[in-house]
């Protein structure tokens, strides 16, 4: 089997049309991407270059409808992060932070101004969009925030700094979520706008073909049509962090399909003791296991895009996909490592890159430790996390 | 500009391939069916010479009902509408006989330009584009690795194994291409979605007013009789440089007719 996925014939579930945006997502990620991504998380870059090409395709806020998005299913678009993040998780955050927080933030929450001001052109790869909710001292806690937005006359001033913020210092938006007098409400931050600096982290050890950064805010002055008129109180961010977690589910899957298929190739080529090490029992039940693994991932992701599609879709059962996909995708990299050996330590082999991706996968968008309290909390009705 | 483009489903090149045992035609079930690989770089120059002159571009594909999923990509990088010529008699037809049907569909299509790919990574006879120009009595403009057009005048350059050849013909004219003559776009999700809902007109022999007598098995020109795997790689030999390497290397091309 080339892929592994056929071990559960997970393709034979998706339309044609499904497929056929999988299969160019797939085949634009060979042509353009694959071929560099080991010299970009070397370098420690994300190329800005591509994201014009990204919104060529329909991949940025492809769910979303109008303003230039393409409208895809649900399932379409948990298929395109599924092919991004077998290419590289970086890129693929790069793809929901845009789509998921940034887009949707403002097309869910905007005013018509904002949108026609800032959705077109970061469909299109023109702007680019952070999304701002993480602090140093608050992150699984976000409730808790220290960023202000004061009223001052009908301008706000914003004062605090966000941390870990993906696309933060090459973004041309920063959606910023501050606590108010009324509670926490998010505003729309242009680069540039005086008081507002960046710091790139430097020195990862995970996620490296993508920008992380600190964004700091020395009293920002900003007009009042800044404010996200739609979005009142932290339900709002949460709701823009299921849509990316939802797209992680699929990310996940994409990550552990390529280990294995990599490693696949690998066992079946390299000899030793006079044999395949394909055809050695110990490496067949690493092999067996793991195909099993992702093929539950797989029918499990797919199982809510089809919930997402249906309108039916819970955040708890978005909980236990990211759960279980992140947390299965971490353990086939790992496993895949192993079975290339020494060869599996460099860059040339993607494995250990996506294992390495994917602490950061495990830690954002919700902990594992958090999600596993939101579905104790749907299993038993007691909440856990204070 | 009306531009037609020529589009056939082919077996995936870079998969296992074989033909049938019982009548020695391509095994089309056994295989992953794309679009012939060239045929996408004519459908491509269609789309810039639309895009920069104004008009429209139709698909045309003669093959069986499968063929239909080949039609709705090429459709999804942008063609706006579609003829699949479908008929259980087509089987087994020779370039002749095609070409014949493909002239037929032709007919009522009012193309300025018919595009297509020099050769179909199956056959690969390179002959469908010079009969179908002859049949339709227009210039035949081959083998193209760059196309301008300048009002009703075509200018190709015909790439050649030495450069190329300056060619001019005025529309309307059969022009194949290489895959020198651009970079195909990727289908964008907006165009795929789109592609579902883009007029497929169907058209059996009746329709064309063909005879099932002149096409398929029946009125084929040319037959494959009989067929059998390529034999396994021999061992090779072996040449041992004791100084004198080059000249072996030499001698043996030299006996191949290599050099
Ligand atoms: C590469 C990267 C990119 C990121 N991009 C963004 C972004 O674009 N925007 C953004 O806003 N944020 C972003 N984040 C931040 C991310 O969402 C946070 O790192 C995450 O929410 C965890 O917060 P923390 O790092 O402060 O860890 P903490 O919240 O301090 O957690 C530390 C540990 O304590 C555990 N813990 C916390 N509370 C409990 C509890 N009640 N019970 C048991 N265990 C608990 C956690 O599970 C974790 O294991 C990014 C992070 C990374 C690594
Ligand atoms: C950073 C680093 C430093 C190193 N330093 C040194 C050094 O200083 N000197 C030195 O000599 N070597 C060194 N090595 C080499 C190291 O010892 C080898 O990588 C190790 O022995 C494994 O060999 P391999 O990489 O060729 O993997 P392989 O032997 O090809 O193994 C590949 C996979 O197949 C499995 N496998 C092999 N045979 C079987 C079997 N019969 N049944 C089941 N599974 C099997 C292995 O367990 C492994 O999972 C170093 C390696 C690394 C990564």
């Amino acid at each position: 089997m080339r892929d592994p996925l056929e071990l559960l014939d997970v393709a034979g579930l998706l339309t044609g049309e499904e497929r056929q945006i999988q299969e160019t997502v797939a085949r634009f990620l060979a042509d353009r991407v694959r071929p560099h991504l080991a010299e970009w998380f070397e370098a420690g870059t994300f190329p800005r270059e591509l994201a014009p090409e990204l919104g060529r395709l329909g991949l940025l806020g492809m769910h979303l409808d109008g303003y230039g998005c393409a409208g895809t299913s649900a399932v379409a678009y948990g298929l395109a992060c599924l092919e991004l993040e077998a290419a590289d998780s970086g890129l693929r955050s790069f793809v929901s932070v845009q789509g998921s927080l940034a887009m949707y933030s403002i097309h869910r929450y905007g005013s018509e101004e904002q949108k026609q001001r800032w959705l077109p052109r970061m469909a299109a790869g023109e702007a680019i969009g952070c999304f701002g909710l993480t602090e140093p001292d608050f992150g699984s806690d976000p409730a808790n925030m220290r960023t202000r937005a004061i009223r001052d006359g009908d301008d706000w001033l914003l004062r605090g700094g966000k941390m870990w913020i993906t696309n933060g210092s090459i973004a041309d938006v920063a959606t910023v979520w501050a606590a108010t007098e009324d509670g926490i409400r998010g505003f729309l931050v242009p680069a540039g706008t005086p008081g507002f600096t960046t710091r790139t982290i430097k020195n990862k050890l995970s996620l490296r073909a993508s920008i992380t950064a600190e964004l700091s805010f020395d009293d920002v002055r900003l007009p009042a049509d800044a404010q996200l008129p739609g979005a009142k109180g932290l339900r709002a961010p949460l709701s823009c962090l299921n849509e990316a977690r939802f797209g992680i589910c699929f990310g996940a899957v994409g990550a552990a399909r390529d280990s294995l298929a990599v490693a696949l190739d690998y066992a079946r080529e390299r000899v030793q003791f006079g044999k395949p090490i394909a055809a050695f029992q110990l490496t067949q039940q690493k092999f067996a296991d793991m195909g099993v693994s992702l093929g539950t991932a797989a029918l499990l992701a797919l199982h809510l895009g089809r919930l997402k599609d249906g309108g039916r879709l819970q955040p708890h059962q978005v909980s236990a996909g990211k759960l279980n996909n992140v947390r299965a995708a971490l353990e086939i990299a790992r496993e895949c490592r192993t079975i290339l050996g020494g060869s599996g330590i460099t860059l040339e082999y993607s494995p250990l890159r996506h294992a390495n991706n994917l602490e950061s996968v495990l830690t954002y968008e919700g902990t594992s430790e958090i999600h596993t309290l939101v579905i104790g909390e749907a299993l038993t009705g007691h909440a856990a996390y204070r | 500009m009306n531009i037609v483009v020529l589009v056939k489903q082919v077996p995936d090149s870079g998969a296992e391939r074989s033909l049938r045992a019982d009548d020695n035609t391509v095994d089309r079930g056994a295989a992953s069916n794309v679009i012939n690989e060239m045929d996408e770089y004519a459908i491509e120059e269609a789309l810039k010479i639309t895009e920069a002159h104004g008009g429209e571009v139709t698909v045309l594909t003669m093959g069986p009902a499968g063929a239909s999923d080949s039609i709705r990509k090429a459709l999804s990088m942008g063609p706006a509408k579609a003829v699949h010529i479908v008929d259980d008699a087509l089987r087994g037809s020779c370039a002749v006989s095609t070409s014949k049907v493909i002239a037929a569909a032709l007919g009522g299509l009012n193309a300025d330009i018919i595009l297509c790919g020099s050769e179909s990574t199956d056959g690969r006879v390179q002959v469908l584009p010079h009969m179908l120009a002859e049949r339709l009595g227009v210039a035949a403009l081959t083998g193209a690795r760059k196309l301008t057009v300048d009002g009703s005048t075509l200018t190709i350059e015909r790439q050649t194994d030495e450069g190329y050849e300056v060619v001019t013909a005025s529309t309307p004219a059969v022009v194949s291409v290489w895959d020198t003559i651009n970079e195909p776009r990727y289908p964008s999700f907006k165009g795929i979605m789109a592609a579902k809902k883009k007029p497929v007109d169907t058209k059996s022999l009746a329709d064309l007013g063909v005879d099932a007598s002149e096409v398929g098995f029946a009125g084929a020109t040319s037959t494959v009789l009989d067929h059998a795997q390529r034999p396994p790689r021999s061992a090779g030999q072996k040449v041992v440089d004791e100084g004198d390497g080059g000249v072996k290397l030499v001698e043996y091309l030299a006996t191949e007719k290599f050099v």
